[in-house]
């Protein structure tokens, strides 16, 4: 069992999700002692991939073998026992007990009356927290403990169970630099000093180049290649890999003559996500909004509509100040928000369609003060038709309907809404092609109309197909701005890793 | 054929609705009655004892509705009875005066629905905790003012309502059905229905489409409210006597009748007309139990299990639901 022989082999994993081949085919070594780096887009893979071999999913064909042998884990608490431990992105701890009953939560230290031997929990707990060069005391409560401090009980805890293969995903998206230097001293002790294995999963090419000896790169599901020296590798080389897939869904083309400015943010701050956004919309121009997920994009729009508090800033439209506290006052003012996620924060998925979408607009069914559901019925029905939504009835709840038609519904809502800025925050996630090509459609024709519109997506080729300008975000802040022709993915990409600054 | 098939689907589509769970028990519970005990339940004189008696349930129950309905309960029901009545009850001895007393009735329940909704919604403290809060207060409210001791109505006039019948049904039900009526028309044909309905269906949607959620959620318990206000005139005006004890845990049949009307306890789903025959149908429970001779200890037990057994149904219906969607 010495350091360079394969410790983890992927075998033709391949999973399927209704719609989607989420991953397939995927076939790699993970060498013992290693940091071997995963890196693809959002939606590539990685978690799938991750969720399979610590047992939250189950592979629809391949295997995985862990030091010679093929294993099948359950569920997480199983391949943590075979010695996979995994830190996950939001922190797993009870922020109300200490950092030693944390880590040794559901595996308490007894004595021998059954009851918890606190004096050994803490001896054992320092032991730990000892081995990693660090200093916390056992005896703090969590909660009092920084995002950083913390990040290293989940370290210590998953430490403490004894893993040969340690899964860290994004440790550092919410770390400073020093603090980052501190997790990376880490990693290195335990790989050198213990001959631990580490997965790790990140979007921060300097780091990656930093802390990594091998990647390998996912794209859509398919497993593209090794990186076997990230030491030597050349960053565009890297992106080029990530991002490196032909145009493959049509976008319409459209051809609309830009006006004024019609949307106009200002220097908007939002406590501890974003930071001086500034951007302007005009008339039939439909910008793109991009970077990475965590980097404040949907937090911007949730600000501009009022469901995130403003800590300064200005929101103009046409030219005067709006001031919009509540999507009801954006609303009235004449801006629609497409939220992202369409089962949380679309759809009362236990109404009927015709309900759905009229919520927004439902004064204008209104006579005497009784809403008249035959003038809703005619509106429902002739967006059902317009954006051919596939319902037998508009009277059919909105969870029976496929994952593309809910989207349609949603978009009905806020085109019955005629405002005159729309924001559309990630329009065909989870959506199959076909649909996607719809709702491009209707983005133009809503162009066309003189509608400012706002496109964040997290899929570059989206952004590059249907926006006429794109403002990159990073870490809160607005890190660049390109126009259509200079705008690739690879610009769009450097922008998005603080890659320029 | 398809098409046939269809309307008749359609014809039937009441079936679906939650409230129709409740006629179910409804007719169950009244041949049972029927055939266990014709010659005292099936009297004209009994069934319209069992309706006066749902009456004040009844009108409680719409108005929890309204609360369940946003995904949130109004445990201070029985004791802003107690206080309602009381006030009615010191308003006539003083004044004499109905109109006077109704709506002094009307404001004290108006008021406290809206500070049981503003702290709701304004704090988020859970609506569980804040009624829990008001029943205990008011509680203190009704036996402060009275100082323990009954208030009695002497006045004719104003116990015509709660004693009287007309065409041979008692006023009460007129009343109960009036109000049913008008709450099942705020909640199916007005904004101010979709958006109670709407927030509590997904208040995260709602918001972003635009629905002002504190508004529409102080309206709601404002709505309980008056029906307790209303229940609580009614109350009065049928026994002629305001005790600072009334209502005692009358929130709970309220509950129960609103869950077996087909309110869902997670909120977004529910009926006026549901309620009604959900308080019809504690009713017949508490009317049986009484012709069977069963003691007054069992009754409790039995209404305690029937809320339980009733939102049990409601929670593995909406479980057997999802598993058919996915």
């Amino acid at each position: 069992m010495e350091s360079g022989d394969v410790i983890l082999r992927f075998e033709n994993i391949s999973k399927i999700f209704p719609g989607v081949r989420a991953l397939s085919d995927i076939t790699f070594d993970i060498r013992r002692g290693e940091v071997h780096v995963l890196l693809g887009e959002n939606g590539a893979g990685k978690s799938t991939l991750i969720k399979i071999l610590t047992g939250v999913y189950k592979a629809d064909g391949g295997r995985i073998i862990l030091d010679g042998r093929e294993i099948l884990p359950e569920d997480i608490l199983q391949s943590r026992k075979m010695g996979i431990g995994t830190v996950f992105q939001e922190n797993s701890l009870v922020p109300h007990l200490t950092v030693a009953e944390n880590v040794f939560l559901s595996r308490e230290i007894k004595n021998r009356f059954g009851t918890i031997d606190w004096r050994r929990t803490y001896i054992e707990c320092q032991r730990w927290i000892g081995e990693m060069g660090i200093d916390i005391d056992p005896r703090a409560m969590v909660r009092d403990l920084s995002v950083a401090e913390q990040q290293i009980v989940e370290i210590v805890k998953i430490l403490s169970q004894e893993p040969s293969i340690i899964i860290l995903d994004e440790p550092t998206s919410a770390l400073s630099d020093h603090e980052i230097d501190n997790l990376f001293s880490i990693v290195n002790k335990l790989k050198n000093e213990k001959g631990i294995t580490f997965i790790y999963i990140s979007h921060r090419m300097e780091e990656i180049k930093f802390i990594g000896d091998r990647a390998s790169v996912l794209r859509d599901g398919h497993y593209i290649g090794l990186l076997p020296d990230l030491k030597t590798v050349k960053l565009d080389d890297i992106i080029n890999m990530i991002v490196g897939r032909a145009l493959d869904e049509k976008f319409p083309k459209r051809d609309v003559e830009i006006g004024g400015v019609i949307l106009e943010i200002d220097d908007l701050t939002v406590a501890k996500t974003i930071y001086n956004v500034s951007f302007n919309v005009r008339a039939g121009e439909v910008l793109g909004l991009a970077g990475l997920v965590g980097s404040g994009r949907t937090s911007a729009a949730k600000a501009i509509i009022g469901m995130l508090p403003k800590k300064s800033g200005t929101v103009r439209i046409a030219g005067e100040i709006a001031d919009i506290r509540s999507p009801s006052d954006a609303i009235k003012m004449g801006i629609a928000y497409l939220p992202e996620d369409r089962k949380r924060e679309g759809l009362l998925l236990t109404k009927p369609v015709r309900e759905n979408v009229t919520l927004p607009t439902l004064r204008k069914f209104k006579r005497f003060g009784a809403l008249r559901k035959s003038l809703e019925a005619i509106a429902v029905n002739g967006f059902k038709e317009m954006l051919s939504i596939k319902t037998p009835s508009i009277e059919r709840l909105a969870k029976f309907l496929s994952g593309g038609n809910q989207q349609k519904v949603v978009f009905s809502k806020w085109l019955c809404a005629q405002t005159r800025v729309y924001i559309f925050d990630e329009p065909t996630r989870g959506i199959d092609v076909g649909s996607k090509s719809e709702i491009y459609k209707i983005i133009n024709n809503l162009a066309r109309d003189g509608a400012a519109i706002i496109v964040i997506s997290s899929e570059l080729p989206e952004i590059l197909g249907v926006c006429d300008r794109v403002v990159v975000m990073c870490e809160g802040r607005v890190a660049g701005e390109i126009g259509r022709r200079e705008a690739t993915q690879e610009s769009i990409m450097k922008y998005a890793i603080g890659g320029v600054r | 054929m398809a098409t046939e098939k269809n309307t008749l689907r359609q014809r039937l589509s009441f079936t679906n609705d939650p409230w129709f769970s409740a006629v179910v028990p409804l007719i169950v519970l009244f041949a049972a009655m029927s055939i266990i005990k014709p010659d005292t339940f099936l009297t004209s004189s009994n069934i319209m004892n069992v309706l006066r008696q749902s009456s004040t349930y009844a009108i409680m129950a719409v108005g929890m509705s309204f609360a369940i309905i946003t995904g949130g309960i109004d445990l201070s029901q029985g004791s802003v009875l107690a206080v309602v009545a009381i006030v009615v009850g010191i308003v006539i001895r003083d004044t004499e005066s109905i109109f006077l007393a109704v709506a002094a009735g009307i404001a004290v329940g108006a008021a406290v629905g809206v500070l049981n909704g503003a702290v709701v919604a304004f704090l988020g403290v859970p609506a569980f905790i804040m009624t829990l809060g008001t029943m205990r207060a008011m509680r203190g409210v009704a036996l402060l003012i009275t100082n323990g001791t009954p208030i009695d109505i002497k006045m004719r006039a104003f116990r015509v309502v709660g004693v009287e019948s007309l065409f041979g049904i008692p006023i009460p039900v007129y009343l109960f059905v009036a109000v049913a009526l008008a709450a099942q028309f705020i909640l199916s044909q007005t904004a101010t229905g979709r958006y109670i309905f709407a927030l509590g269906s997904n208040e995260e949607a709602a918001k972003i489409s635009g629905v002002r959620i504190s508004a529409n959620r102080i309206k709601a318990y404002l709505i309980s409210g008056v029906c307790v206000a209303i229940a609580a005139i009614l109350y009065i005006s049928r026994l002629g006597s305001a005790q600072p004890i009334a209502g005692e845990s009358y929130e709970l049949e309220s509950v129960a009748a609103a869950v077996i009307g087909g309110t869902s306890i997670v909120g977004g789903e529910g009926s006026a007309i549901g309620s009604i025959i959900g308080a019809v149908v504690v009713a017949l429970i508490r009317n049986g139990m009484v012709l069977l001779q069963i003691s007054t200890y069992w009754q409790s037990i039995v209404i305690g299990m029937v809320i339980v057994v009733s939102v049990s149904i409601d929670i593995l219906r909406k479980r057997i639901e999802a598993s058919r969607v996915s």
